[in-house]
């Protein structure tokens, strides 16, 4: 089953790598890893999304625990939350796609942040549903890049995760 | 105006302090040219005593060694490069085996890291998954609270090795010197007491059981909580098994105890496990070698309790009933109290039982052959030694008849790698034990193969002249992997038999030590005598053992409890 853990580390040299190497070396999957600085700049937030039967995911965070930089784990996905991604697309836009290409950006409520004679780059934020869907959308030829950044989630209404 | 001047200390000499105000002892290193500043400020001074080995993997084998049988935090010092590579084989055996250790090791100058220099290794990349923790302090000024929070972590909560990575100009620069009084962590505080609802369901269960079980690990032995154990285990009138790590946590010749279990467990014990009801496990892990594969072990229904500091061990390979994350001590001072004036059941019955299992006495062995057997010497260390060694071993077939003949009544007694399995360890982990324990026997019992692989460590015993007696048991064969190929690959001894052993009578006084050849059953105990009795010299006793003798019981790999092997002697 897909899980979306969240963590709280410190935001020291390293810490990232300590994290990737707990996966890599015990088996685990990860299917998407983000990481930025919190308002709290010696901390960062990850969230990184695996898959794995309940013991394998009480496993990852028992052992992500164990990190001696890591400050709090939480399983996003045992309740409420909210997941976004943003994508950026630069795809085909000759003068022929031209129209066609914002009319689908705007059914996404995708927004076209550059444009050049021949592409448009659009931006794209949503579940990761959403963004596939996007993609599938579109004719495989006329996509030139994507670039994603992976899931980031919160809980939802007073499920909250900080020190 | 005051004029308090406080003088700036080099970023070596803060080294030197910190291992003082952590009132380190030795420290077992090999200097380098990323560590010649720190070495230089540890010949100013003779409050830290440094022992030079001859092989860095020597010194964190001993640095552990001597942090097993003292409970003391093991120290060893490294230089950068293939110094901290040599270290990584004992750096992985002390994190498998929950060793409190913090490894120094030198790194090249801030400027030149990334840089390919020479002696230049990521040493924190590389050891980032057999440590504990490890750290690479780059400013001077960071270097007293990375000591302070090293020492910390390495011997709280779930002890393990810490390395700290220090480059070579941070050695050199200045900066004042405050050795912070404690620590304190966001992101790491342990848990000590245990859950007191979680204490008392245990309790019931216990008080409830029928056919109940202690089984204990090396957590016990690193938490200093024998004494509970053995009141426990006395107050409930239970039987109780210890793992390799556990032995001498419970006293090995009490009646109650019914020796090691797991792959080369006793018959009883491993039946106990697989057939009790009621489960008590106490720093134990459930690994592979214990209780070989899961689903077999889950055939038979029972309840477990797991008492352990991390919780990380409980449920990873056994689903457990009532699990209890806290120190053992703690813990097990709860339960004493919650049974002050409790009744367990009458177990006369799984007494009866177990006495039945026992009656297979499946550590027989020929007492009649004319070549020596392993398990007779080892009979013979323990009735010469009193059963009062420190006794260190390598990895393989001694290892195993160490642990089910010599019968171990304390814990810090049996020293041994269990989880990594490091051929190697026993001399060196002499070494460190001998150091740490002055004045006690100690016997390092190893193979003809396991001995070559840190075999100059012999020198370093000359230097500091540690009496260590060393047992061989020469089969001139890798006996557990022969042992292995004989069951598993139809008898294809493949490159398990080594041609051109060295004569090692010849080779241990090569080294200035005294060497002795055992050929011949009558003189086991003779020579063992006479080499105890050399209270100040190395002896190197090479026993010329049975070529074909096989450890058992045996639990072949991946395999459940119920299909253990016994002797064909049986």
């Amino acid at each position: 089953m897909r899980h979306i853990i969240s963590i709280l580390v410190e935001n020291e040299a390293g810490a990232l790598s300590r994290i990737s190497g707990l996966f890599s070396a015990r088996g685990y999957n990860i299917e998407s890893l983000t990481v930025a600085p919190t308002e709290d700049a010696s901390m960062s937030r990850m969230t990184i999304v695996t898959s794995g039967s309940d013991d394998v995911v009480e496993q990852i965070t028992k052992q992500l625990n164990k990190l001696i930089e890591v400050v709090k784990v939480v399983d996003l996905s045992e309740a409420e939350h909210i997941e976004r991604e943003l994508m950026l697309i630069k795809v085909r836009a000759g003068s022929k796609e031209r129209e066609d290409m914002k009319r689908m950006a705007d059914i996404f409520r995708g927004r076209i942040i550059d444009v050049s004679d021949n592409t448009y780059t659009i931006e794209l934020t949503g579940d990761g549903h959403k963004l596939d869907a996007f993609i599938h959308a579109l004719d495989p030829g006329s996509i030139v890049e994507t670039v994603r950044t992976g899931a980031s989630g919160i809980g939802r209404g007073n499920r909250v995760l900080r020190v | 105006m005051d004029r308090v001047k406080t003088r700036t200390l080099s970023g070596a000499e803060i080294v030197i302090r910190c291992l003082q105000e952590e009132v380190v002892e030795y420290v077992f290193g090999y200097p380098g040219g990323a560590v010649l500043f720190i070495y230089d400020e540890l010949f100013k001074q003779d409050k830290v005593k440094h022992v030079l080995v001859r092989h860095e993997q020597g010194a964190v084998h001993a640095a552990d060694g001597y942090s097993r049988s003292s409970q003391k935090v093991g120290v060893a010092l490294v230089t950068s490069g293939p110094g901290v590579t040599n270290a990584v084989t004992g750096i992985a055996t002390a994190y498998m085996d929950s060793i409190p250790m913090v490894v120094i090791s030198g790194q090249v100058p801030t400027k030149a890291i990334g840089l390919d220099a020479f002696q230049e290794c990521d040493a924190v990349g590389i050891t980032r998954p057999i440590v504990k923790h490890n750290m690479l302090v780059k400013d001077v000024r960071e270097l007293a609270s990375a000591f302070k929070k090293a020492f910390h972590i390495a011997t709280t909560g779930r002890p393990g090795p810490v390395v700290i990575d220090i480059p070579k100009d941070v050695t050199q620069a200045e900066c004042e010197f405050d050795y912070p009084d404690t620590v304190s962590m966001r992101s790491y505080n342990p848990v000590r007491k245990g859950h007191a609802g979680q204490i008392k369901k245990a309790v019931q269960l216990l008080l409830e059981a029928k056919r109940p079980l202690v089984y204990s690990g090396g957590g016990v032995v690193l938490s200093d909580s024998s004494s509970q154990l053995t009141s426990l285990v006395k107050t409930l009138g239970f039987p109780c098994t210890n793992t390799l790590m556990g032995l001498g946590a419970y006293p090995g010749n009490d009646p109650q105890f019914l020796g090691m279990l797991g792959m080369h467990g006793t018959y009883e014990a491993n039946m106990a496990m697989q057939h009790c009801d009621v489960l008590l496990a106490i720093g134990a892990r459930f690994d592979d070698r214990v209780i070989g594969d899961p689903a077999n072990f889950a055939q038979n229904p029972r309840k477990i309790i797991h008492v352990d500091i991390d919780p990380s061990s409980i449920s990873k390979r056994v689903k457990v009933d009532v699990p209890i994350v806290g120190n053992i001590p703690d813990v097990l001072d709860e339960v004493l109290k919650l049974l002050k004036d409790a009744q367990p059941q009458a177990i006369d019955a799984w007494w009866k039982q177990i006495g039945e299992w026992r009656a297979r006495n499946c550590l027989k062995y020929d007492r009649s052959s004319k070549i020596i057997k392993p398990q007779f010497v080892l009979e013979k260390l323990y009735e010469v030694t009193g059963g009062d060694a420190f006794v260190t071993s390598d990895v393989g077939q001694h290892q195993m008849w160490a642990a089910q003949f010599y019968k171990f009544d304390q814990p810090r007694r049996w020293i041994n790698s269990g989880g990594l399995g490091t051929m190697g360890f026993g001399l060196p982990a002499a070494m460190g034990v001998q150091l740490a324990n002055p004045g006690a026997t100690v016997a390092c019992v190893t193979g003809e193969s396991s001995i070559q692989m840190c075999l100059q460590e012999l020198s370093t015993c000359k230097q500091y002249r540690l009496p260590i007696k060393i047992v061989n048991l020469n089969n001139r064969y890798m006996g557990m992997v022969r042992q292995w190929q004989q069951f598993f690959h139809g008898n294809r001894y493949s490159e398990s038999y080594m041609d051109a052993l060295p004569d090692f009578v010849r080779l241990a006084e090569a080294y200035g030590h005294r060497g002795v050849l055992v050929e011949k059953p009558a003189d086991v105990e003779p020579a063992l005598k006479e080499a105890f009795a050399r209270k100040s010299e190395l002896v190197f006793l090479d026993f010329l053992t049975d070529q074909t003798e096989n450890v058992y019981p045996m639990i072949p790999g991946g395999k459940g409890i119920t299909e253990i092997i016994l002797s064909e002697e049986l």
